[in-house]
């Protein structure tokens, strides 16, 4: 089952990697990192999105929570939420093709953040779903680049993570 | 009044209470060095860094104090790692300080740099590496609660050499600020509860002891529990000593090398309380075929330590201390002799087993047999001395034929298996009591892998003995091939090895040997008149001896073989 943990962290030397080699060094597969800051100075959200059955997932939250630099950990998915991802797609775009690409973009509620004369960068966020088929469509145009932030996902309700 | 980084580093190693440490200097040590010379502390200077942390190490299980060693940057904090994963395996508190080249150097490939906070990840409980002298004393002070609260484990401190000659003014705090760091203690009361009413209910019961008990001293309450209830205690590897060997509730240890009794208990029983152990692989054998008839209430501080291999009915996350002492408050609470008969009958069935199928041995007059040794060791020393233990086949047969009564008495790698563990953690435990009889149940292969630290050993005059069972073989690699691999000795033969005595008088120490079985009482009776200087034993003992009973690798515990 896919699993979308959300680690509040002291943003201190070597956390990132403390976090990472826990996961590689018990051979559980992190599919996509996101770290941002919060309000609080000195302290950031991880976003990590990784697939286990319910004990592998409990092992992974358990090992996370004795790491000295983590505050929280919470299994996301456990909960109502709202998860994104976030594309930057370069893709070639002449006059011809062009109007046709701006239609696909406005369908997904995309935005063009760039244009010149051959190629075009669009900026599209959504769910994981959304985004491949986004992709999908505008593949037979001609995909240069793709880059993606990883998933971010935040709980309904008035409870975070950030939350001490 | 502004103070070096390196006075900074002694003062607070002082006010933890610090009165010895192991270290080998190095360039980047030079500061701290020439600091520690004035210093009111004894330093231990091994002869390999493996050594040293072993001694912290060893030091650290026998006292229950915090062991600190120094190494310095590059190689000589990758010569520590193995020292560090130990203590990490089996919960030993250390503080580990590593020399770093300057701070603005590090990054650049220096000489003699090693990102060693990077390398030591995956087997410290934390790490620190210190950029600014003005953090020194928080970390030291932070680095000292982290490796010994909540599970104890290695703390390393990075030290670039500049800190450690940079000034600032000494300020010591007296609390920690560790927003992310609050080990559970308590016991939750109604997990407690649900533990006791299947106590209650159970006809089997069975008390797993492990080195949690020893680490947090609750050897007092596990008793207590354990003659309340008429409980029959097993214990794992390291948990031996933290339950009387003596006594008639004690089954022995279970697991690949444990006893019949103790593995049938676990086979057998209705109701488990595991107090402080982890369940390893090499004590619970096949999971599928693990206690298959019994429910398992689980005291640990770890949280992660339970149901990770074995799935848990009662998980109760605290000291085992603090929650042995919370069972006890609310054991009269509960009607104990409902289950009286079934119980007793219980605790008959665990002794007649025990009396059925104890450890035992072909005795010979001819060939020193190794677990001979171990029974005279124990009998001369009355069962008082603290063991430590090499890793293989001697270790197994100290495990099997030491009778252990008191905690802190056996010194064993038990997680990570670390070969060349036993003669340095004997020279810290010795250093650690000095008034009891320390021992290094060895076996050549073994002694041979840290060897260097005689000289360690007759330099600050530590009287540890070294009983080499010696096989001139890897004796369990040859144990494996002699059943699993049809006999064929690949590389486990020691075809050269040194003449011990011969090389225990060029280091300026004593070398006694036994060569045949009239010889063992003798040679120990000696060397435990001999103080002050290591003493090396070697045995010449049968070449081929095995260590039974077994649990093949994929075989269930109460599958054993006996021959």
């Amino acid at each position: 089952m896919r699993h979308i943990i959300s680690i509040l962290v002291e943003n201190k030397f070597g956390v990132l990697s403390r976090i990472s080699g826990l996961f590689s060094g018990r051979g559980y597969n992190i599919e996509s990192l996101s770290v941002g800051e919060t309000m609080e100075s000195g302290l950031s959200v991880m976003t990590i999105v990784t697939r286990g059955d319910d004990r592998v997932v409990e092992q992974i939250i358990k090992q996370l929570r004795k790491l000295v630099n983590v505050l929280k950990v919470r299994d996301v998915v456990t909960m109502d939420h709202i998860e994104r991802e976030m594309l930057l797609v370069k893709i070639h775009a002449n006059g011809r093709t062009r109007p046709e690409i701006f239609n696909i973009v406005n369908t997904f509620r995309g935005k063009i953040i760039d244009l010149n004369g051959d190629s075009l960068v669009v900026e599209i966020t959504g769910s994981k779903d959304k985004n491949m088929a986004f992709l999908n469509v505008l593949e037979p145009y001609g995909v240069i680049e793709v880059v993606r932030t990883g998933s971010v996902a935040i709980a309904r309700g008035s409870k975070a993570t950030s939350d001490r | 009044m502004p103070i070096t980084g390196a006075e900074i580093l002694v003062k607070s190693l002082q006010r933890e209470g610090v009165d010895l440490l192991f270290g080998y200097p190095g360039g980047v040590l030079l500061g701290i060095y020439d600091t520690l010379f004035d210093a009111d502390l004894l330093h231990i200077l091994p002869r390999h860094e493996q050594g040293g942390i072993h001694a912290a190490d060893g030091y650290a299980r026998a006292t229950g104090k915090v062991g600190v060693c120094f190494g310095t940057s590059g190689p000589g904090a990758t010569n520590l790692v193995t020292g560090i994963a130990n203590a990490h395996m089996d919960s030993v508190p250390l503080v580990v300080f590593t020399g770093q080249v300057p701070t603005n150097l590090i990054g650049g490939d220096a000489f003699q740099e090693a990102d060693i906070v990077g390398i030591t990840g995956p087997i410290v409980k934390h790490s620190y590496l210190v950029k600014d002298v003005r953090e020194l004393a928080d970390t030291i002070k932070e680095a000292f609660y982290i490796a010994r609260t909540g599970r104890p484990g290695p703390v390393v401190i990075d030290l670039p050499k500049d800190v450690a000659t940079d000034k600032t003014k000494f300020v010591w705090k007296d609390t920690v600020n560790l927003p992310g760091y609050n080990p559970n203690i308590k016991g939750h009361p109604g997990q407690i509860k649900k533990m006791l009413r299947l106590l209650e209910g159970a006809k089997k019961p069975v008390i797993l002891t492990g080195g949690g008990v020893t680490i947090s001293e609750a050897n007092k309450e596990l008793l207590r529990l354990s003659e309340r209830v008429e409980i029959p205690v097993v214990s794992s590897f390291l948990g031996l000593g933290s339950f009387p060997g003596d006594h008639p509730n004690f089954t022995g240890w279970y697991g690949m090398h444990g006893n019949y009794a103790s593995n049938m208990a676990m086979s057998d029983a209705d109701f488990i309380i595991a107090i402080g152990t982890r369940f390893s692989d090499r004590s619970t054998g096949r999971l599928s075929g693990f206690a298959q008839n019994a429910k398992i209430a689980h005291i640990d501080v770890d949280p992660a330590s339970i149901s990770k291999n074995v799935p848990i009915e009662i998980p109760i996350v605290g000291d085992c201390k603090v929650v042995l002492k919370q069972v006890l408050d609310d054991i009269e609470n509960y009607d104990w002799r409902k289950n009286e008969g079934p119980r007793k009958e219980w605790v008959e069935q665990t002794r007649k087993w025990n009396s059925e199928k104890p450890f035992s041995y072909d005795y010979s007059d001819k060939v020193i047999k190794p677990q001979f040794v171990v029974e005279k060791i124990s009998e001369l020393t009355g069962g008082n001395a603290i063991i430590c233990t090499e890793v293989g086949q001697n270790q197994m047969w100290a495990g099997q034929f030491y009778n252990f009564k008191q905690p802190r008495q056996f010194i064993s790698s038990g997680g990570l298996g670390t070969m060349g563990y036993g003669f340095p953690a004997a020279i810290g435990a010795k250093l650690g009591c000095p008034d009891k009889h320390v021992f290094d149940i060895a076996g050549d292969g073994s002694f041979m892998m840290n060897i260097q630290e005689i000289c360690t050993a007759v330099q600050y005059r530590v009287g540890v003995k070294v009983a080499i069972l010696n096989n001139r073989f890897l004796g369990m690699i040859r144990q494996w091939q002699d059943l699993f691999f049809n006999k064929r000795y690949s590389n486990s033969c020691l075809d050269c090895q040194p003449d011990f005595i011969k090389l225990a008088d060029s280091f300026g120490c004593p070398g006694l040997r036994a060569e045949s079985p009239a010889d063992v009482e003798g040679v120990i009776k000696e060397s435990l008149k001999i103080e002050n200087k290591p003493v090396l034993l070697d045995f010449r003992v049968d070449r081929e001896e095995n260590v039974f009973p077994m649990v093949p690798a994929g075989a269930a515990i109460n599958e054993m073989v006996f021959k």
